[in-house]
């Protein structure tokens, strides 16, 4: 599908998080113990999302896949950056705007068995959104959308309880309720990891023809690279709240850049019990993201350091000389001509443009 | 299908929506709920001990009601003996242990008839139980789900409160309520809904706390949904069976409750309680005496009530556990 134009563009998005909310620690914090600390949780992403494609955001447990994608659909409100939808930046979104972008950011969710209200039935779940913006012919709908998601013959689901269904069937039904508003987008956040493995490739065939026939838009979250590889267009690659490579899927799959894509790239899932996933394991620990270290996030995993330059410098993702993904990595040269080592000699931390100082140094 | 639809890029552009043909919505609620009642209520009788509880408060319903056509006698009525009606009927031995009186259970030393007053007592405890427990469920629920959905200032705020409402013990604070607004039925039911929508309040605000971050919330919220939909469509019925169970445990605690003010003597003078019925034959010596049909049917019958109530919230709680899906 090749639409051209930008639907959304995300804007240096940063959201951080209050480290302990609860209110226990509120609580404790309301006595005075100072400056509360914060997780990095998407600590400045750009990107943009152009009409019929698919993007997928890929990354370890714990990078910010789920937040950006929260985001989004504006489940959180940026700490800062900004995200543009239809020439409207959504901080500045009238009433009006806001609502029109619910009507057209719609967001799948990873687990079937939490997505959807256990004491409401397949019709209220998926008639809630229509019901929610008013719109007409709710039953002909909810029938459509049933019918696309395969849930056949869709009457037949109207009165059934979650509890009644099997997983497969819930994710369809979570699928239904975020086409049945017949959205611009859709933020799909790992929608088949938490499936029994025999009924993936049905949920996924589904979501394929989703893009081929609605022309939607879709940003599709997952550590599973050869799934991602499968289901996009092009690739970002996110480590730590950053983006450090992004791309044309083909281009990132066979010819990896940045030196964490190579590692995930080349790392084999292996399952997870616990989660009851699989889960993607690499060398090392992911460093700390609540102090930030100075310098490249992933210095102290990286196999090809190259010395201060990594230590002190933040790589900007950016065009590179060589390849036509982006990476934000100082291995490569700068298409544009920017060069690290100057930030060295000069000011210590002064990395990004515009972007504010980089917190203490890492304990590492 | 997929053909055709392939270049509309809809699969609603061809909806005719000038007409708005649509399910019965209200039917349609109806049903689902006199469904879910159903289950609930067949899932709850299933339990031998849940149907007899259940049994026995029905029972004692009925008798408050029909209380008028029950007793044999005005409660606060006092007896005279044969027709003229010179000498007060006191101690007389029930008619039930062949005793040569017109009195199925006797009467006090007051000359009332104890049948009588224990089946108007009935009334007593159920208006305490019911009226009680609706509104501190009503009220604990309410202030449960807004105080976790909104989180934050009002959280902070609600729960002060709730706090402050267990700093306050039972009996004290009974006393200053029924001293400065008079010792009336319906003041000792306001003492018991203040202290007690607390409990229901911790309890529901946790579960919306938690609810609220579920993800078929965050579905509703991206979808547009307001606060007010989201605390009605999503929270309300995922914490009702909370509800409903503290519900059931605030009958029990409430007629105790009543039962042990009017023991102690705050209860109303003029109301006719099985608390008033305890206090009067403790206060009369009803034991010394050996008139143990004084003391022991109220006793017997507080145990049923609060017993049933216990048993029926117990029984409730097996269904409100979350399933294993
Ligand atoms: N609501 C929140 N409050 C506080 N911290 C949060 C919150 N949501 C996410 N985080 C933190 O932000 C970081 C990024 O989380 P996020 O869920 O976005 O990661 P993810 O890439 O989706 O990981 P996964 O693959 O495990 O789903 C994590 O360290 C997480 O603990
Ligand atoms: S900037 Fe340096 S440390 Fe970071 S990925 Fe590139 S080579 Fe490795
Ligand atoms: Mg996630």
């Amino acid at each position: 599908m090749s639409g051209n134009e930008v639907l959304l563009e995300v804007d240096d998005l940063k959201k951080h998080f209050k480290v302990n909310q609860g209110w226990i620690a509120s609580l404790v914090e309301s006595f005075g113990r100072g400056e509360p600390d914060y997780v990095h949780a998407v600590d400045g992403v750009s990107f943009e999302l152009r009409e019929g494609e698919t993007l997928g955001l890929a990354g370890e447990s714990g990078c910010g896949k789920t937040t950006t994608g929260m985001s989004l659909v504006k489940l959180h409100d940026p700490t800062a950056g900004d995200i543009v939808y239809d020439d409207t930046r959504l901080s500045e979104a009238s009433d009006a705007e806001i609502k029109q972008f619910r009507q057209n950011a719609q967001m799948i969710f990873q687990d079937p068995f939490e997505s959807l209200n256990p004491r409401m039935t397949v019709y209220d779940t998926v008639a809630e959104p229509l019901r929610i913006h008013d719109i007409r012919n709710e039953t002909a709908r909810v029938q459509r959308a049933l019918e696309f998601a395969e849930l056949l013959p869709a009457e037949h689901y109207f009165d059934q309880y979650p509890h009644e269904l099997s997983g497969g069937q819930r994710q369809r039904v979570a699928i239904a309720r975020a086409l049945v508003l017949d959205p611009d987008f859709i933020v799909a956040d790992e929608p088949v990891s938490m499936l029994d493995v025999s009924l993936r490739a049905g949920v996924l065939s589904l979501l394929d023809r989703m893009t081929d026939e609605f022309g939607l838009s879709v940003v599709y979250i997952s550590h599973d690279l050869s799934l991602l590889r499968h289901m996009c267009d092009r690739l970002a690659i996110m480590y730590m709240g950053k983006i450090v490579e992004k791309g044309p899927t083909d281009q990132i799959i066979e010819n990896p850049q940045h030196p964490y894509t190579q590692a995930l790239i080349n790392a084999v899932p292996v399952p997870d019990p616990a989660v009851g996933r699989e889960r993607v394991e690499l060398q090392g620990e992911v460093g700390d993201v609540i102090d930030i270290p100075t310098g490249c996030r992933f210095k102290n995993r990286c196999s090809e350091y190259i010395g201060d330059v990594c230590d002190q410098v933040v790589p900007p993702l950016e065009a590179k000389t060589d390849f036509e993904q982006d990476v934000a990595c100082h291995l490569y040269d700068s298409a544009e001509g920017y060069d690290p080592y100057q930030e060295m000699t000069g000011s210590p931390s002064a990395a990004e443009t515009g972007d504010e100082p980089e917190s203490t140094p890492a304990d590492d | 299908m997929a053909q055709e639809e392939q270049s509309t890029r809809s699969i609603y552009t061809d909806l005719d929506d000038s007409t708005d043909e649509e399910i019965n919505k209200w039917e349609r609620t109806f049903r689902l709920w006199r469904e879910t009642l159903k289950e609930h209520w067949g899932m709850l009788t299933d339990e031998l001990s849940v149907k007899l509880s259940m049994l026995t408060v029905a029972g004692f319903m009925l008798i408050a009601i029909f209380a008028p056509f029950i007793a044999t006698h005005q409660p606060l009525q006092r007896q005279f003996q044969g027709d003229a009606g010179i000498i007060q009927d006191k101690w007389a031995e029930p008619s039930l242990l062949g005793g040569d009186t017109e009195y199925l259970l006797g009467t006090t030393a007051e000359g009332f008839d104890i049948f009588s007053q224990l089946v108007y007592g009935t009334r007593a405890a159920l208006l305490v139980g019911l009226i009680a427990a609706f509104f501190t469920a009503g009220i604990g629920t309410l202030v449960g789900l807004v105080a976790g959905y909104y989180g934050g200032k009002v959280d902070d705020a609600l729960m002060r409160i709730v706090d402050f409402l267990y700093g306050m013990p039972l009996l004290p604070t009974v006393i200053v309520l029924v001293a400065v607004l008079g010792p009336d039925l319906w003041n000792i039911i306001l003492a018991l809904i203040i202290l007690q929508w607390r409990s229901t309040a911790r309890v529901i605000r946790s579960q919306s706390l938690s609810l609220r971050e579920r993800p078929f919330v965050k579905a509703a919220e991206v979808a547009g949904a307001g606060d007010w939909h989201i605390i009605s469509r999503h929270l309300a019925p995922n914490v009702l069976p909370m509800t409903f169970l503290y519900g059931s445990f605030g009958i029990a605690w409430a007629i105790l409750a009543e039962a042990g003010i009017s023991f102690i003597g705050l209860g109303d003078p003029n109301t006719v309680s099985w608390g008033t019925m305890l206090q009067a034959s403790r206060a009369y010596s009803a034991l010394s005496f050996g008139a143990w049909w004084w003391f022991v049917p109220p006793g017997i019958c507080i145990g049923l009530l609060v017993i049933s109530g216990f048993l029926i919230g117990r029984g409730y709680e097996e269904i409100t556990n979350p399933k294993i899906q």
